[in-house]
């Protein structure tokens, strides 16, 4: 049977539905995707049916997920974060910069952290072998790029606005244009792996992934802002966007003594 | 709002998490990436398997984060992991000389992964044990699962193990093979279905 983007639009629907009835009866606001969110096909065989088994991170300072791996200044290298600059040629595209803050939940900075993104070239297309989306590659773009966190928790890229592209979760399906990012905390328990998205894309009510998150708020999380003062004159569009690390830590106090 | 005001934790709320896709291969992996234990280490392990969907079908398409202590069940805190050339821009890999506990193993075509890092030393009233965070195309949140090693006395009195039923406990136990290899593998769902954690 052939899955038409009605039939996404009706599933899609219902499972903002079901959210919306689940927070009305006093279920708490869900900030991240459920594993097992149907209208993304891929899904369907790869998440658990039991539940994770809970473990309380204040019990006990001595889990391994509590400590993170580090990454330092051998790690990188200084134009990693400048995708532009990674050939001999100029990438075709708009230049955009893209820049914000790695926070944890009490809003403080992750310092020295990996930050690490990747994307399609401008015209949608990955420079993967296994993608075969038919859009042209570009010999000055390879889209990855890393860096690690300032002292404030900034991060900063300087790449091309990827283009949209096709993909068969059902017929006629389309991807919004978006970055994809990871993301280290100071614990192994607030890894993140996601994607950043732009402003008012007409694509976001039709993309079962970005309405994976169907609380209205958390999805405009994963949106950037337009932000003039992070445009480079004559050369690039400015984006900001904010990352807030979830996850526990070992506690405040526990640190503060 | 994607600019945070952090004056009010109450609006620090955490961004989303995402599936990394099909296409993070030529982003993600690096040379070297499951091979964590120096050089001529003493108390190596090796670990493999495989990662299963709900099919019973191997996933071409994952990659686990390995992360754990050193022998003396010590955290390391250092860098290195994916050094790069500033001459070519490329990958240098490991220097294999220091541990830094971490790694990321990508299946093969066969669903086929391994890690060679120190065996763990225990930390606390835990069992050693090494922490794993699975990836992988339609899983729109990563899980967390743990590597314990079948024949370790402390499994009997590891807080989370004690906390399972046995047919459960043995989806975060290792097996040695004769190849001096340990066995592990991820059954994402359904029958033998691998405990994953969830941080609290």
């Amino acid at each position: 049977m052939t899955l038409t983007q009605h039939d996404m639009d009706t599933e899609i629907a219902a499972e903002r539905a079901a959210y919306e009835k689940r927070v009305a009866d006093g279920a708490p606001v869900e900030h991240h995707p459920r594993r097992d969110y149907a209208p993304y096909r891929s899904s369907t065989l790869r998440h658990p049916l039991q539940p994770p088994v809970a473990i309380d991170v204040s019990k006990d300072p001595e889990l391994v997920e509590l400590g993170s791996p580090a990454f330092g200044e051998r790690d990188i290298t200084e134009i990693d974060n400048d995708l532009t600059r990674q050939h001999t040629g100029e990438p075709i595209g708009e230049r955009i910069t893209v820049s914000g803050r790695l926070l944890d939940r009490q809003g403080r900075p992750v310092r020295g952290q990996l930050v690490e993104i990747w994307q399609a070239n401008s015209a949608g297309r990955y420079a993967h072998q296994r993608e075969q989306h038919d859009a042209p590659l570009d010999p000055n773009f390879t889209g990855v790029g890393r860096m690690l966190t300032d002292d404030q928790g900034r991060y900063h890229f300087t790449t091309i606005q990827p283009g949209p592209y096709p993909w068969r979760n059902h017929v006629n399906a389309w991807r919004p244009a978006h970055i994809h990012f990871s993301m280290f905390g100071s614990a192994f328990t607030q890894r993140l792996v996601t994607q950043m998205y732009f402003p008012s894309d007409p694509l976001f009510p039709y993309d079962p992934i970005i309405q994976s998150v169907t609380d209205d708020a958390a999805r405009a999380r994963l949106v950037a802002t337009y932000d003039h003062g992070l445009s480079v004159p004559e050369f690039s569009m400015g984006y900001h966007w904010d990352i807030v690390l979830d996850g526990p830590q070992a506690t405040w106090i526990e640190e503060g003594r | 709002m994607t600019k945070t005001d952090t004056t009010d934790p109450a609006n620090v709320l955490p961004t989303p998490s995402h599936t990394v896709g099909p296409f993070y291969g030529y982003a993600l992996p690096f040379p070297g990436g499951a091979d964590i234990a120096p050089a001529g280490a003493a108390h190596q392990v090796v670990v493999r398997g495989y990662v299963y969907d709900g099919a019973g079908t191997p996933l071409p398409d994952a990659f686990l984060e390995i992360w754990g202590p050193d022998t003396e069940g010590e955290l390391p805190r250092v860098d290195g992991s994916i050094r790069r050339d500033p001459a070519t821009g490329g990958y240098l890999g490991r220097n294999g000389v220091e541990f830094t506990g971490w790694g990321r193993s990508q299946t093969d075509a066969d669903g086929h992964w391994y890690v060679r890092t120190l065996a763990p030393g225990a930390r606390g009233a835990n069992a050693p044990y090494l922490s794993v965070c699975v990836f992988a195309r339609g899983l729109l949140v990563h899980l967390f699962t743990r590597i314990y090693f079948e024949g370790d006395p402390a499994l009997a009195a590891d807080p989370l193990l004690s906390r399972l039923a046995p047919e459960r406990r043995d989806t975060l136990i290792a097996k040695p093979q004769g190849d001096g290899t340990y066995r592990f593998d991820i059954r994402l769902q359904g029958e033998g279905e691998t405990v994953f954690l969830e941080f609290t």
